[in-house]
């Protein structure tokens, strides 16, 4: 039997009250693929993320991870939501924040115990963050914040990462960082599907890329996929810097 | 020391006793409850739950005539409980905000609560002291086997707490996150706040509907200045709840006319104004201090830039410059004359004639190091 | 001569109409709470002006009460712009000590003090008739009714005349401000018309009161309509409605009027939130039981254009492999293909299904919209 694919989504519509957010969306991610799912803003990236993830009910369609549906499969998942989507002044330290990665692990009732106190930190290590472990989490860079997010990801110790905008506001010592972390992810063959905005970076970054407005417009290895007529299939008139990406004549954006 | 006689007096009240022990086991529950409201931004939860209680205690009172404290609590609960339930319908299925589903919720409740109580007065064994004790609660009526109902109760909530401790944890944090780790966060949400409800209508005897909100929201209040742990601050929470329902049940039942609720509030409030002002780090007080001693430290370099970039232009670095210069250089930056004294006292500046101020060496040496700091403090902005 | 059960009416509408118009911007500005917080400090103004004025009927009351919701609205802001506090709870930790310190005052020197606790919180409308407005022994009629009726005049005279602004500033504050209207002056000014309306309306009907008439009526309103102008009278309407309703209830009952208003008014909102023609429950079912098909069709069609003229066409365009796919239960697929069939969206051929040109049209108009 060949592998399963890391992430399938098959004919998924996600509709919020009676309007449609994502039309029959099919999108095949292949295991150990550094994907990002790029589109206009309102393309329904981060609604496919959570449909994915199970926190939205799809009107229709399934997904699929290493071929089983999500709920069979939440240990080998990690997620990275969106950093503004907590309270930063919530009463916390870093390292109960890392832990939390642990919870999904431990099951009911039961409390962190050294073994995830451990890998904590070694997870808060990885991404230079050991020393900030006691810190309160308000006193936080936004670019700290959003390593104190993916580091409590790893210690999901999961196959496959879901981040929304990993990028989002954060300062380039951190992206880099970031970046640094997904390639080391991949290269252990892990699966990373991340939400992204930048265009620019989305060669240097991913391998695979999924270009979304509403419907799939393209997916595919990026230097198949990410092409204009894609791109201007994706993002219709709203995007005066294509000309800058790629040079006309050749169509795909050199690497 | 007659003080000490009376309050060995009071201790020895059988009483007092009761409302003591009562106040303090409501004042831990509530202010272990309310913390988890407050930071779920659920602060006005409090003040609705204990209005929306009131048409099922009457409702109970009707039916079975009964004023056990259980069933009260029982009929308080489901009503608060109901409540809830429509608020959430109300936020869920319209475009109203929750704020207006409270308010509606509440007060609605609240009215057809009194219609109720407008049927028990005509009963003939009611009396019209029972209203009041709801509306303001009333410490020195508490028999223990409302300490019972409250420490029992109360005592189931705050075990569950502490057995769904990392549960209730990342409900309050990052409820997405959790609903992707597999736990069912919708039910955690509804128990906590049923929880909540409780806390609320176990303290309704005792503090009252009107005031019973705030016991939720001050302790907790209080308690999150000065810690930045979720479990110092639940532990902090409960024992400041404590304290005021104790202090202030104690105080309203040894004197006269001395209605509870308000003085457990009062108790309350005033260690939330002293932990705004004074709690380490948070502190108002702190904050307002560093800041003045920012300013003053910014106006005394200001001055000190000045007069070395004036020292810089003029042909004689040692000539005089006035204040009125100053002044008009750096509108901004204070007591011009208050700055340079000081300056003058550290030995950077030198008084040349009257009013006139010129620069000195050792001011000349300060001048890098205060850039620098600038330029490190820029850079930092835009990083 | 009016009768008094008259008169009573009149007070009652005249009172919910007085708040029930700045109660609008209230809900609109997610503010409805801070009218609880409101009604419940004032008392602490009157409290205080009373000790000072000895005199309960004094129009000094009346300026202290409202000075204390402003203060209490200022005093909430001021806390959660420290940012030590969430913005909910500094609502809840201010009114409570106002409140708290006023009660106190009241029960404390209750000898000196013709402040009933009870009827601030509940209020006695049945007893208002009985205070008379004389001038030179004529009567001109309670007075309860001359205090709203002018409370109910400021009102909408500033409601008319900062029409523009007040609109302005609820749904669209930075440009109000680029403007030059200031949104914190219009914002004190409201809190203002809300305290003056609080102080006059809760001797009567009282403070709870004060809040189902300031929040429930509006908020009934705004399921109903969605224009500002005909939220505002749709407000007035019901807020008469209830009053009077209430009123009658209560007089069935033999009951607390107070409390029968609010029960109304309840009664009313839940009339709208469940039958209301565009955003009630019963209309937003059938809506949706009625769409259900419309949205399962408009997803068939583009599912079918998604994968027409792709290898995996075969499979995932096939009847009997539909239910898999878009994880629908048979029946329900039969259903929605035999309906769109049925209207020419698509053709079926050995088991196959293909779009027509009017269900590939159906499909990019929904993918476009």
């Amino acid at each position: 039997m060949a592998t399963q694919p890391a992430l399938q989504v098959e004919d998924l519509t996600v509709a919020y009250l009676d309007k449609p957010v994502l039309w029959d969306v099919d999108l095949t991610i292949p295991p150990g693929a550094l994907a990002a799912i790029v589109g206009p803003n309102g393309a329904g990236k981060t609604t496919l993320l959570k449909s994915v993830l199970g926190l939205l009910k799809p009107a229709a369609g399934q997904v699929l991870i290493n071929g089983r549906p999500y709920d069979e499969q939440r240990r080998v998942v990690g997620y990275v939501p969106q950093r503004g989507s907590v309270d930063w002044d919530f009463p916390t330290t870093v390292l109960d924040v890392v832990l939390m990665g642990r919870y999904g692990r431990l099951g009911w009732f039961r409390r962190p115990g050294r073994t995830d106190r451990q890998i904590a930190m070694e997870m808060l290590g990885k991404v230079g963050m050991e020393k900030f472990a006691r810190r309160q989490i308000s006193q936080l860079s936004g670019g700290q914040q959003q390593r104190v997010f993916l580091a409590r990801a790893l210690a999901q110790e999961a196959e496959v990462y879901f981040m929304d905008e990993p990028f989002q506001g954060v300062d380039a010592t951190t992206e880099r960082a970031i970046i640094e972390i997904m390639k080391q992810l991949r290269a252990e063959g892990k699966t990373v599907v991340a939400v992204h905005h930048d265009l620019q970076t989305v060669p240097e970054y991913f391998d695979f890329v999924a270009l979304l407005n509403v419907r799939m417009v393209a997916a595919g290895p990026v230097s198949e996929v990410f092409t204009h007529a894609n791109l201007r299939a994706a993002y219709g008139g709203r995007m005066p810097f294509l000309s800058e990406l790629a040079p006309e004549s050749t169509g795909v954006i050199p690497q | 020391m007659i003080l000490w006689d009376k309050v060995a007096e009071l201790a020895g009240n059988h009483t007092l006793q009761t409302v003591a022990m009562g106040s303090a086991a409501l004042g831990i529950v509530s202010g272990v409850l309310g913390a988890f409201a407050v930071l779920r931004k659920q602060s006005l939860l409090g003040d609705a739950m204990s209005h929306a209680a009131l048409p099922g205690i009457a409702l109970i009172f009707l039916l079975t005539g009964s004023k056990a404290p259980l069933m009260l609590v029982l009929g308080a609960a489901l009503s608060g409980w109901l409540g809830i339930l429509l608020i959430m319908l109300i936020v869920n299925t319209t475009r109203i905000k929750s704020d207006s589903a409270l308010g509606i919720i509440m007060s609605v409740f609240f009215g057809t609560g009194l219609v109720l109580l407008t049927f028990i007065q005509k009963r003939p064994d009611a009396s019209q002291a029972g209203l009041d004790r709801f509306l303001f609660g009333q410490a020195a009526a508490l028999l223990r086997s409302d300490v019972v109902t409250i420490a029992a109760l109360g005592g189931v909530a705050l075990a569950m707490v502490s057995i769904l401790w990392k549960e209730f944890k990342l409900l309050s944090f990052d409820r997405d996150f959790g609903a992707t780790l597999g736990y069912p966060m919708a039910f955690l949400d509804v128990l906590l706040t049923s929880f909540v409800v409780l806390a609320v209508v176990l303290g309704l005897q005792t503090v009252g509907v009107v005031l019973m909100s705030a016991l939720i929201v001050a302790p907790a209040a209080a308690a999150r200045q000065w810690t930045d742990r979720l479990g110092t601050m639940v532990l902090l929470s409960g024992l400041i709840g404590a304290v005021s329902g104790t202090t202030g049940a104690v105080i309203s039942s040894a004197a006269d006319r001395l209605p509870t609720g308000p003085m457990v509030v009062l108790m309350a409030s005033l260690i939330v104004a002293v932990s705004l002002l004074m709690a380490p780090r948070r502190g108002l007080v702190w904050a307002w201090l560093r800041h003045r001693a920012n300013n003053q430290r910014l106006c005394l370099e200001t001055v000190l830039e000045d007069l070395c970039e004036l020292a810089q232009q003029h042909t004689d670095p040692g000539h005089g410059h006035s204040e009125k210069m100053l002044k008009a250089i750096s509108p901004g930056a204070g007591d011009i004359g208050r700055s340079l004294r000081e300056l003058e006292e550290r030995g950077w500046v030198k008084q040349t004639s009257p009013g006139h101020w010129a620069i000195t060496e050792a001011g000349l040496r300060e001048i890098p190091e205060i850039q620098t700091r600038y330029f490190g403090r820029d850079r930092e902005a835009t990083a | 001569m009016l009768s008094p059960e008259t008169e009573i009416q009149i007070i009652a509408s005249v009172t919910a109409v007085a708040c029930a118009l700045p109660g609008v911007y209230l809900v609109l500005r997610r503010m409805a709470l801070i009218s609880d917080a409101i009604t419940h400090s004032i008392l602490f103004g009157i409290v205080v002006a009373y000790f000072f004025t000895k005199e309960l009927n004094s129009p000094w009351l009346i300026v202290a009460a409202a000075a204390t919701g402003v203060l209490t609205a200022a005093l909430s802001e001021a806390l959660s712009n420290t940012r030590l506090v969430y913005r909910d709870a500094a609502i809840g930790l201010v009114f409570p000590v106002l409140f708290s310190i006023a009660i106190i005052l009241i029960s404390r020197f209750a000898g000196n003090v013709h402040i009933d606790t009870d009827s601030v919180i509940l209020g006695e409308l049945a007893l208002a008739p009985f205070d008379r407005f004389m001038v030179h022994g004529n009567d001109l009629g309670p007075i309860s009714l001359w205090v709203m009726g002018c409370i109910l005049a400021v009102n909408a005279a500033a409601l008319v005349v900062f029409h523009k602004e007040l609109k302005l500033a609820t749904f669209d504050a930075g440009l109000a401000t680029a403007l030059g209207f200031s949104p914190i002056l219009l914002h004190y000014g409201l809190m203002t018309l809300v305290s003056v309306t609080a102080v006059g309306a809760f001797e009567a009907v009282g403070s709870i009161l004060v809040v189902a008439l300031m929040i429930v009526p509006p908020a009934t309103a705004y399921l109903l309509t969605d224009r500002l102008s005909r939220m505002i009278l749709w407000s007035a309407g019901i807020s008469v409605a209830g009053a009077i309703g209430g009123f009658w209830l209560a007089w069935k009952l033999d009951a607390s009027i107070a409390g029968c208003i609010a029960a109304v008014q309840g009664l009313l909102f839940a009339a709208a939130h469940l039958c209301a023609p565009n955003r009630g429950l019963l209309a937003m079912l059938m809506r949706r039981q009625r769409q259900a098909l419309e949205f399962a069709q408009k997803m068939l069609a583009i599912h079918l254009l998604n994968h027409e003229n792709k290898p995996e066409a075969e499979i995932e365009n096939s009847v009997a492999h539909l239910d898999q796919h878009l994880r629908w239960k048979r029946d329900f697929v039969k259903r929605v293909v035999a309906r769109s069939e049925r209207q020419g969206l698509v053709i079926e051929a050995d088991g196959r299904l293909t779009l027509t040109e009017s269900g590939r049209q159906l499909a990019q108009e929904s993918l476009v919209a």
